[in-house]
């Protein structure tokens, strides 16, 4: 049963990764749906981002102090004016970092 | 004109920094999987069959948490429901790509890996090998996600947990969007998705992932509007 339900999860992924690219027609989609679609990854990743610093693993919101705040400022502030991926990542954490370890 | 292995090597180098979250997010999730009980096939056979970060934790969680295979099963689903927004983008970049390898192509498809050859596919749209890029992108994050959930599943979660790196995955997708931040409309849309996810945290099937982007690009569309 157990396997039964991972390739039926395995098929269900496949097929939303599949479809747009390769089932439906591009054509089908108008000019106004084009141009909204250039805001996908604004529109996507945030659902990633917000929930991974202002949740907690037990579900309920952080205090405004949490380290993770700070981290996620000094990366932004870092990514912003670096434009550089590994110098986002490795400032946040460093930053997050100092705070959990030294202070 | 850039050969097919230079774009590969580009797609690549692109990704290559992500791995500072998807390697070790990739060792807890077979961890997890093990420690939830399930035998290390079944565990690995979840990144080879539905290769989803996120949603293989999930679906391992709820069925030992005892909750119905269909509830399980309906949470991947809609966890992932977020690659049709993902291909409806790349569609226009793979168009002219034969119907298998577009079949073929899709499998590889996931975030971290859409942001980035988007991002180049913007810049390069005249290039003719453009998917070599999304193979970079799409294959090292295969190639990492499975020896990392592997190494997961035998040596069990061996990074430390105090180092929290969890927190590495917010990180990398500010990564991926913060020059975004220098248009007004972008950051409209962001902050839309970013509070909608918070206030639909909790509803079911953990639908926060896909309600709050449909919001977001409702509300891109009205910017459009006013825009014109």
């Amino acid at each position: 049963m157990t396997w039964l339900s991972i390739i039926i999860a395995g098929i269900i992924t496949y097929f939303m990764r599949m479809t747009m690219v390769a089932l439906v027609d591009r054509d089908l989609l108008g000019e106004k749906v084009k141009a909204v679609l250039a805001y996908v990854p604004s529109a996507v990743f945030p659902a990633i981002i917000f929930p991974g610093i202002f949740i907690n693993d037990y579900g309920t919101f952080i205090e405004m102090n949490d380290p993770k705040i700070f981290g996620a400022i000094i990366a932004i502030l870092v990514g912003y004016f670096s434009r550089n991926v590994i110098a986002t990542i490795i400032s946040g954490l460093f930053s997050y970092w100092i705070i959990i370890f030294l202070l | 004109m850039l050969t097919k292995k230079q774009l590969i090597t580009k797609g690549i180098l692109a990704v290559a920094p992500h791995m500072f979250s998807v390697i070790p997010f990739g060792i807890v999730c077979g961890a997890i999987g093990i420690e939830l009980g399930f035998s290390p096939i079944l565990v690995y056979a979840t990144s080879i069959i539905i290769f989803g970060g996120a949603s293989q934790i999930v679906f391992l969680q709820l069925l030992s948490g005892g909750a119905s295979a269909f509830i399980a099963v309906t949470s991947v689903g809609v966890i992932n429901s977020r690659h049709l927004l993902y291909g409806a983008v790349l569609s226009e970049y793979l168009e002219k790509l034969s119907f298998i390898k577009k079949l073929l192509i899709s499998y590889i498809v996931v975030d971290q890996g859409f942001a980035e050859s988007n991002k180049f596919f913007q810049k390069n749209k005249t290039e003719p090998y453009l998917h070599y890029h999304l193979i970079g992108t799409g294959g090292t994050l295969w190639i990492c996600w499975q020896l990392a959930t592997l190494s997961g599943i035998i040596l069990g979660s061996f990074v430390p947990e105090e180092l929290g790196l969890k927190f590495a995955v917010p990180l990398t997708f500010i990564a991926i969007v913060v020059q975004d931040l220098k248009k007004l409309d972008h950051v409209i849309v962001m902050i839309t998705c970013g509070l909608s996810s918070l206030l639909f945290f909790d509803a079911p099937f953990k639908s926060y992932i896909i309600i709050s982007p449909i919001i977001a690009l409702f509300v891109a569309a009205l910017v459009l509007r006013l825009k014109k």
